[in-house]
């Protein structure tokens, strides 16, 4: 067995060489590195560390979003959509499963790339360069996605240092929304461990940790407990209040109504309607709804019913329920009696207040029971 | 930095990932130590090889579990949503793995130096050889975590590529000594220039220039990163 503290003359000699290579090695690393640098920063617009512009070009519209398109193979998720969303409004985008909800806002947040139209978000074209704007924006997925190995409070700071705040401020700030959203007790525990309701809270507040401009809101209160649920509306509302502008996404028809500015109706990627609450609800103004559920409704003949109250109009339900509408008040107990008349047993007959939802049918021509079955599904998930 | 920092505290400071660092790289030093002796010659002929495999598979290991598994669970969807551009976002991504592989590195070479005379090693190659190895195997993992899905894909595929490397880039049999069709095929594997450098530094048996093999290196690790962000940018951000 050789050692090698006897060192051979030529082996002197190639390290001596090995050494000489090293400097030409330094020289060539240098070249390389800088030829890098050079493809990364200079030539490509979006490169390694190219400066975010953080300017807001400050307009009444906060979103302006023209002939937007989206396929994926065949399907075409967004089929030329155009919206505006005004600065500090809360802008609610309303469709049923696979309506194109998320695949808009993924365009609109620079995780997915437009086929065609255009984008602009907060006065920033972010038509070829998807992540121009994304200093303005917060987002809540429609799941839950933060670290489940790190705890809520370090999850936040986490957050808050993707968006540069500095350590100091990411503190303050984790503990400001913790205690905000109910959940400073269990601040060092593990998302992980965090109920589904708590999970959901800290991922909002992840996504408004550095007080974004635009916040963009995937099915927030979608499978959560009901005090959950009020809690982030009560923080949106909040949100609102401040300026903030919203962009939510839901199918919980019911929420938008009460939450929201104007609405979007989005159906197999088109926006059939685009209005405010009010004034989507003012064509049911002034008119009654009264819905009559009855046993064996099969046995029922609805035209009957017509012949004998031609004022009213008369339509069947999804389950079998009787709905009348009428510009005129109605007349329960007369109809109650005509019904019982015919074999028919009243099991409930109720007045019902004009909602997003009756628009919503009308305008979309999906009924309810679907987006209730949507809703189930989600919150089983 | 925060993501680098978050990265080591959720996955590299894990106590399995700690054992399989450590324990990985001392278990093959060991196997081969066993089977080929712990005399100096045959230490100093082995240990380029052992470091580069402790790198390789810590690596590319580590890479295709914390990519993949956040892309699955949608929490990569927030690094991407974040205002940093691609590439830095990158580079801090993959800065974990990194260090990992360094310190999967030291291991073999701790062991080295209790068993034989290293006075002779020329350490201003050996490090940074172990840095651009660990650059280079981090970026072929991330190639590697960018182009599946599924975490036991990505452990498949990464071993599509190093077992091959294993015997193909000079770890263990020398390159010259292969049969002359394979020998090309090592030439196109990063991992040739990088055990080369050590082979050079360590046991000065190096086959090719220490410059041309460090400029390889530094080549691939390039190639193997911006076509990494391309396949991010064309599969991620669809």
């Amino acid at each position: 067995m050789r050692r090698p503290d006897i060192v051979s003359a030529e082996r002197l000699f190639r390290l001596g060489k090995k050494r000489g290579e090293l400097r030409s090695f330094t020289g060539l690393s240098l070249l390389t590195i800088a030829i890098a640098v050079w493809m990364l920063v200079v030539r490509r617009g979006g490169g390694l560390f190219s400066e975010i512009d953080n300017t807001i070009a400050m307009s009444e519209v906060c979103i302006q979003v023209s002939g937007l398109r989206k396929s994926f193979g065949n399907v075409v998720a967004v089929d030329g959509i155009s919206f505006e969303v005004m600065n500090g409004e809360l802008f609610g985008f309303l469709g049923p499963n696979g309506a194109g909800k998320t695949t808009t806002i993924n365009m609109l947040t620079g995780l997915a790339r437009p086929d065609a139209g255009t984008l602009v978000v907060g006065g920033i074209d972010c038509t070829k360069n998807p992540k121009s704007a994304q200093h303005l924006i917060g987002v809540v997925p429609d799941e839950s996605n933060l670290y489940p190995e790190l705890s809520g409070y370090d999850n936040l700071c986490f957050c808050g240092g993707l968006y540069g705040m500095r350590a100091s401020e990411r503190r303050a700030r984790a503990f400001e929304l913790l205690e905000l959203f109910g959940l400073a007790e269990a601040a060092g525990r593990k998302f992980a461990g965090y109920s589904r309701g708590m999970k959901r809270r800290l991922t909002i507040a992840a996504g408004i940790m550095h007080s974004p401009t635009i916040l963009f809101l995937d099915e927030p209160t979608t499978g959560i407990d009901v005090q959950s649920a009020r809690l982030t509306r009560d923080m949106l509302k909040a949100l609102h209040r401040s300026g903030t502008t919203i962009f939510l996404t839901t199918h919980y028809i019911e929420e938008a109504e009460r939450m929201c500015d104007r609405i979007a109706f989005i159906v197999e990627g088109r926006i059939v309607r685009t209005d405010t609450v009010e004034n989507l609800l003012k064509p049911f103004q002034g008119r009654e709804v009264v819905q009559i559920s009855v046993s064996a409704p099969g046995m029922l003949n609805l035209q009957q019913l017509v012949d004998v109250f031609p004022e009213y109009g008369v339509h069947k339900g999804e389950r079998g329920e009787i709905r009348i509408e009428s510009p005129v008040p109605v007349k329960v107990g007369r109809l109650v009696r005509f019904l019982e008349e015919q074999g028919a047993e009243v099991t409930e007959a109720r007045k019902k207040l004009q909602s997003l939802e009756d628009v919503f049918v009308r305008v979309t021509g999906l009924d309810t029971a679907t987006m209730n079955k949507e809703k189930e599904k989600r919150a089983k998930k | 930095m925060c993501i680098l920092k978050k990265d080591v505290r959720a996955y590299y400071l894990k106590p399995p990932n700690i054992s399989w660092g450590l324990l990985f790289p001392l278990v093959w030093t060991g196997m081969f130590f066993v089977k080929f002796g712990t005399g100096s010659e045959s230490i100093l002929s082995l240990l380029p090889g052992m470091v580069s495999i402790s790198i390789l598979f810590g690596t590319t290991s580590m890479l295709a579990v914390t990519v993949t598994f956040e892309r699955k669970a949608k929490a990569f969807e927030r690094l991407l949503l974040a205002p940093v551009p691609l590439g830095l976002l990158m580079l801090a991504k993959t800065g974990g793995a990194i260090l990992f592989g360094i310190v999967n590195a030291v291991v073999p070479l701790l062991v080295g130096f209790f068993l034989a005379d290293l006075s002779s090693v020329v350490w201003g190659a050996v490090v940074p050889a172990v840095v651009m190895i660990a650059i280079v195997s981090t970026f072929l993992g991330l190639f590697i975590a960018v182009s599946v899905s599924e975490v036991f894909e990505a452990q498949t595929f990464s071993n599509f590529f190093r077992f091959p490397m294993m015997f193909l880039c000079g770890l263990f049999f020398p390159v010259e000594e292969l049969p002359v069709f394979l020998q090309p095929f090592s030439f196109v594997l990063p991992l040739t220039y990088g055990v080369d450098i050590l082979h050079g530094a360590i046991a000065g048996k190096n086959m090719m220039s220490l410059s041309f093999d460090f400029l390889m290196i530094l080549l691939f690790a390039l190639l193997l990163f911006l076509f990494t962000l391309r396949n991010i940018h064309r599969k991620w951000i669809t």
